[in-house]
Order: structure tokens, then C-alpha cells, then sequence
């Protein structure tokens, strides 16, 4: 099934049993079989509800300030002499990052489904933000894991949620990052499975999760073709996106998956090399495991164990990635490298002088690549960069790394 | 040649209890898992689950989580517990399932592992995040050399999945009594009792209990309903509560002793 990409439309992936290519599926603990057939069920009937897609729309253009514009860099267009360069601006989304547009979907349809507790994960606090301000719009009891490695290097972010109603549960097991968030989260939902809905945050985990986090997300490579239709009478020579988990690419990706012309590349976290534990570059340096209910590239140890992850970017410090993104891998559809902690802080602070835009630390990533991209592009050509979030909430440990003088903590 | 149901199924028409305990292989340390093995078997464990560490344990509660931990600080792996289990077998001939998570026996590589397990002596799997669904691989490598594969029932699996389970599983079910991740807990809820009675109606197998199995009270109330106990966390925390792995063995001995003989009263 893989590997011909020719014949089949991309688009119309998970299978009936989740899966992408051989990746996906669910391999859960059997208490959470119910909860996830349930709530397949229940995201195929809204799915095509027009109810719940006008709710949807309205909250995004009346709550969340959809659709963000897409800029047009110039100054960085210049800089590269290449490709035109434009910025899909999730960053200027309620919250400050693409996180946003799945929280409204999730929560809508926790709402729909009778659920009142909410619980989710967080690395670098964008989607806990995000999860406990839509729980305070929707008036639903929020409850976030966050590794407490995390909690310290995004402590205004936890001051936050708190601020917003939301309880913040820092997790002391493992590595006490993203990975050890998500079991936390999954052994909160295993108990409290009835009356809880777990909002979770990437295009991870066990089916039908991947699915509709990328769904939810698709409304960014949705605007995108519409918004360069307009400036350019065309599509896209290609999109960049960072890849933690994955959602902000998916969601880039996914509306222009069946457009083979239009090339698609990830960008992960390089870190501070390739060694174990010194970056989180699952696709360019994993290999296929059972993680957090899926399928997927992992980061792995020659025991199988999960292996530590390191990024400056505490939103791409996962040992995992999207099941969907493996598939695009193996089947060449989209490109994934890895740029290294360095790199990224040198693209935050390029984007900030050229456009005057702040990038978050885990967007720097892509625009790294972008910059280096355009430069062998054409000046006909074009590409647009997913700016996922912005970067106020790094500005604190920038200015620290400032301090210090350097990239090595 | 695995006798795992023929064991279960003479105890049950003896109408005695079946007790099983799990541990952690290599923990505290690799050296004292054959000494603590032999203590639960020859103390009147009918059944050992013992339990392949991984770094993300799911479905445990926290002292499984940091037994499991320690145990692969301690260089405890896949290859290892196997031959661990080869030397507990020059002793004991009590059954021993291997209880642990998919990801590092699809690195061993299920062939390998499901081979190399029937050959030091394994009598099954209990793999929790490996639902029907997803074991394919595995199923048939169990059959084909002997073993049991064991599947898990909660109190929120539907009555047609009960069936699903009741048609795949062998040797016995492994019934959840609660909602939760594993360890100890003080009291069960009234509902873990209802769903017993039902699950018990209709299964095929012999129905262990685990889940919050800490002391003789809930084993006795629990087995009453069903055809055993499996106890885990409780086991693991004596284990670090001893200062070294004499004080482990005799701890972990009376206690087995003291709730075989309070599933005794009940026989």
C-alpha cells in the first residue's frame, strides 16, 4: 500500500482501522476501547453536520480572529534573493498560535458529547493555553499535564492557564517532558474515562485522534490556497512547517496533498546534535515503534525503550510524531530535515529584523529551512512558511541564552 | 509444554482461589528477581505474572512505574528476563506469563520473542497496549509455539467486545475491577462487584481479578466473585520498602502465604 502515491488520492487516509500506509492504528489499554470507538462515532457524525461546522466557523472568525492574513515577507524575500517568501500567520491567532483551531473543534465536540471534565498535555504551554482558555469560554473544567522539566522554562505560560481557571498538574515521571504529559494525561483519562474528554494537542496518539486534530487544523492550508490563489493567480511551489508532533504541518499539508506540484517539507529540531538525547528529530533519525497508541517513527532506544529528546523549542521535544507524517515520509510525498538549535535562533531573530515579526521558537525552525529553500528557488517561484505561533513566550529564556552567550545551555 | 489452563481449570474444580502475583523483572536489582520468583512460587502462588519493563508504562500507577524504572537503570531487558525465567524453571514449574508493553517486544522482534519466551519456559503474554485489533503478529506466533496470549476486560467493555474477547483470549480473562491504571486502593466501588457477576456468566475462561488487589480484604471480596486474584503493586512496594533482598523474600513470602490462606476461607 505504500509507496505508490500515484494511484491513490493521499487525502482520503486513515482506513477504516486508522491507518495511514502501516502507520497509526490504536494500541491502547482495553478500558480506553469504548471512549475511542465512542468518539469516533461521534466525530463522524458532526463531521458533516452543518450545525456544528456554522458553531465552528463562527467561533473562529468571532472568537479566534480567523482568517489570519498571509504576509507577504518582502524584506526576507530580499535577504534570500531567491523564492518569494510568504508567512501563513497562525501567530496572530487568539492565544498566539495554530493551537487554537483544534481546541474550538475538540471542545465543541466534548460539548456535544455530554463531557464536562476536560484534560489535556502541554509541552511548551501553547495548546494547555489554548485547552484552558476555550474551557473558560465554554464554562467546562480543564485539567493540564505538563512535564515539570517544562512547567519551569515556560512558567508565565503556566501562570496562564492558571489565571484562566485551569489546573496545571507539572509531572514528575520520566524525562518529565511532553511524552511523559501524554502518559499522565492518558492514565487521568483510563480513570476518569466516563465523564472525561481528552483534548489532546498534535496529530498523535491512537485513532481517530491523528485524524481529527489534522482536520480540525486543515483550515490553515485551507486559507493558504485561497489567500495565495489571490496574490499569485496560483498555488504554492512549496510549504514549510516545523514538525514536533506534527499538527501545525498537518494541517498546512493536508489541503494540498493531492497537489503533487506543490512540494511539502517538515522541519524538525536538530537540537545540539545527533546523538541520543541531543535532538528531536523522530523522522530524519527514528524508527518505526508503538508510541502513545500508535504506530509511528519514534526515538528509541536498541531496547525499544523511549529515548530522552532535546530542543531549545520546548513545543518540538517529543519523542514520537504523527502517525500521517511516517506515511508522507515513506511514501516521498513530503520531505523531512532537521534544523539544530543554532539555526533556529538565528531565523527568530532574521524574522524579527527583516519583518518585524517575532517568531516562537518551534516556527523559527521552519523559517530556517524556508530561508535556506528560497535561496536555491527561482524568483518566480514561491513559498509559504506556517508561522505557528509567535514568540513572546521564548523571549525569556532568549534573553537568558543572550546572557549566557550562546545556543549550549 | 504450557499446562497454564489445565493448572487454572483443576484448582477451579477443586473450587480452590487462584492466586497470581506479578513482579517486575530486575527490580530492585537483575540478581534478585530468581530469588523473589522462586519466594512467590513456592509460597503458594499458582500463577506469576512477570512484568518486562518499558519507560512509558501506560498503564501503571506509580509504584509499578518507578519499579519499572529502576529495573532498566539496573540494565534489566527483553534478553535478559528470558534467561532469568530459564533459570527460575531449573526450579519451579508454576506457570509465568510475561506481562509488558508492545514497543520493546516488536524491537526484540515478535518471532524472536515469542520463540526464545517459549523455549526459557513462558507459559503467555499479557500485553496492554496490544488490543485484539492489533496483535495479529503476535497471535499467531502464539499459537504456534504454545503459548497463552491473555486480553483484558474492564467494566466499560460492551457486552459484543466481551464476546470478541471471550473468543481470542486464552488461558484466562484478566478482568479489570476498575477504572484506573494499577496500585493499591483502599476500598472498590460496588459497581466492580456487579460487573463480576455479569462478566463471570458469560465467560469461557477462568476469570482473574487484578487492579487494586492490595491486602486480604479485597482479595477475599473480589475472589469471592470471581476465580482468583492478581496482585502486583502491593507486592512491588514491600519489595522496596526491604533493605536488601533476604528482608524482600521473607516479606513477599508471608504476605503471599497471609492471602492464600485468606482466599482459603473462602474456597
Amino acid at each position: 500500500m505504500d509507496g505508490n502515491l500515484s494511484k491513490i488520492k493521499a487525502s482520503r487516509f486513515p482506513d477504516e482501522f486508522g491507518r495511514f500506509g502501516k502507520y497509526g492504528g490504536r494500541y491502547v489499554p482495553e478500558i480506553l476501547m469504548p471512549a475511542v470507538t465512542e468518539l469516533t462515532q461521534e466525530y463522524e457524525k458532526v463531521k458533516n453536520d452543518l450545525q456544528f461546522i456554522k458553531i465552528l466557523a463562527q467561533l473562529h472568525s468571532q472568537y479566534s480572529g480567523r482568517p489570519n492574513p498571509l504576509t507577504f515577507a518582502d524584506r526576507l524575500t530580499a535577504v534570500t534573493g531567491g523564492a518569494k517568501i510568504y508567512l501563513k500567520r497562525e501567530d496572530l491567532n487568539h492565544t498566539g498560535a495554530h493551537k487554537i483551531n483544534n481546541v474550538l473543534g475538540q471542545l465543541l465536540l466534548a460539548q456535544r458529547m455530554g463531557k464536562t471534565r476536560i484534560i489535556a498535555e502541554t509541552g511548551a504551554g501553547q495548546h494547555g493555553v489554548a485547552t484552558a482558555t476555550v474551557a473558560a469560554k465554554f464554562g467546562l473544567d480543564c485539567h493540564v499535564y505538563m512535564g515539570e522539566v517544562d512547567t519551569l522554562r515556560q512558567r508565565l505560560n503556566v501562570f496562564r492557564m492558571q489565571y484562566l481557571g485551569a489546573e496545571v498538574i507539572p509531572v514528575k515521571t520520566g524525562s518529565r517532558t511532553l511524552k511523559d504529559a501524554i502518559n499522565e494525561a492518558i492514565r487521568d483519562w483510563v480513570t476518569n474515562v466516563k465523564n472525561t474528554f481528552y483534548c489532546i494537542g498534535s496529530v498523535v496518539g491512537m485513532h481517530p485522534y491523528p485524524m481529527i486534530v489534522r482536520d480540525f487544523q486543515s483550515i490553515i492550508g485551507q486559507e493558504t490556497r485561497q489567500q495565495h490563489q489571490a496574490a499569485e493567480g496560483r498555488l504554492p511551489d512549496a510549504v514549510v512547517a516545523c514538525v514536533g508532533g506534527g499538527s501545525n504541518a498537518m494541517g498546512m499539508f493536508y489541503p494540498f496533498l493531492d497537489d503533487k506540484k506543490v512540494k511539502l517539507f517538515g522541519v524538525e529540531a536538530g537540537g545540539r546534535g545527533n546523538d541520543e538525547g541531543e535532538h528531536a528529530a523522530t523522522l530524519s533519525l527514528g524508527e518505526p515503534g508503538i508510541l502513545h497508541g500508535m504506530f509511528t517513527y519514534m526515538l528509541q532506544t536498541e531496547d525499544g525503550q523511549v529515548a530522552d529528546v532535546h530542543s531549545i523549542s520546548a513545543g518540538l521535544d517529543y519523542s514520537g510524531v504523527g502517525p500521517e507524517h511516517s506515511w508522507l515520509k515513506d511514501t516521498g510525498r513530503a520531505c523531512y530535515t532537521a534544523v539544530d538549535d543554532a539555526q533556529a535562533l538565528e531565523a527568530m531573530a532574521l524574522l524579527a529584523r527583516t519583518e518585524g515579526i517575532i517568531p516562537a521558537l518551534e516556527s523559527a525552525h521552519a523559517v530556517a529551512l524556508a530561508v535556506q529553500l528560497a535561496g536555491k528557488m527561482g524568483r518566480e517561484e514561491s513559498l509559504v512558511i506556517c508561522l505557528s505561533g509567535r514568540g513572546d513566550k521564548d523571549m525569556e529564556s532568549v534573553f537568558d541564552l543572550a546572557q549566557k552567550g550562546g545556543a549550549d545551555e | 509444554m504450557n499446562d497454564l489452563r489445565e493448572r487454572l481449570v483443576e484448582k477451579i474444580s477443586k473450587k480452590q482461589k487462584i492466586l497470581s502475583i506479578y513482579l517486575t523483572a530486575g527490580f530492585p536489582e537483575a540478581d534478585s528477581t530468581v530469588s523473589l520468583l522462586r519466594a512467590i512460587a513456592e509460597n503458594g502462588a499458582d500463577l506469576i505474572e512477570l512484568g518486562v519493563p518499558f519507560s512509558d508504562p501506560q498503564a501503571d500507577g506509580p509504584v509499578i512505574q518507578q519499579a519499572s524504572q529502576k529495573a532498566l537503570d539496573a540494565g534489566m531487558r527483553v534478553a535478559k528476563v528470558f534467561s532469568i525465567l530459564q533459570e527460575f524453571r531449573c526450579f519451579s514449574t508454576v506457570p509465568v506469563i510475561l506481562m509488558g508493553y508492545a514497543n520493546p517486544f516488536m524491537k526484540y522482534g515478535w518471532r524472536r520473542c515469542a520463540e526464545e519466551a517459549a523455549a526459557a519456559g513462558a507459559n503467555g503474554f499479557i500485553i496492554p497496549d496490544l488490543p485484539p485489533e492489533e496483535s495479529g503478529d503476535l497471535t499467531r506466533l502464539c499459537r504456534t509455539n504454545g503459548l497463552d496470549q491473555i486480553y483484558l476486560i474492564t467494566p466499560v467493555t460492551p457486552v459484543t467486545r466481551i464476546e470478541l474477547i471471550n473468543s481470542l483470549t486464552s488461558g484466562f480473562i484478566y478482568a479489570v475491577s476498575i477504572t484506573g491504571v494499577t496500585g493499591e486502593r483502599r476500598e472498590l466501588p460496588l459497581e466492580t462487584i456487579q460487573f463480576l457477576r455479569r462478566l463471570r456468566k458469560t465467560s469461557r475462561h477462568p476469570v482473574l481479578v487484578g487492579f487494586g488487589v492490595s491486602n486480604q480484604e479485597t482479595a477475599k471480596s473480589l475472589a469471592a466473585e470471581s476465580d482468583g486474584v492478581i496482585i502486583g503493586s502491593a507486592i512491588i512496594r514491600l519489595i522496596a520498602e526491604s533493605k536488601n533482598t533476604g528482608e524482600a523474600c521473607e516479606k513477599v513470602k508471608a504476605f503471599v502465604w497471609m492471602i492464600k490462606d485468606s482466599l482459603g476461607e473462602i474456597a
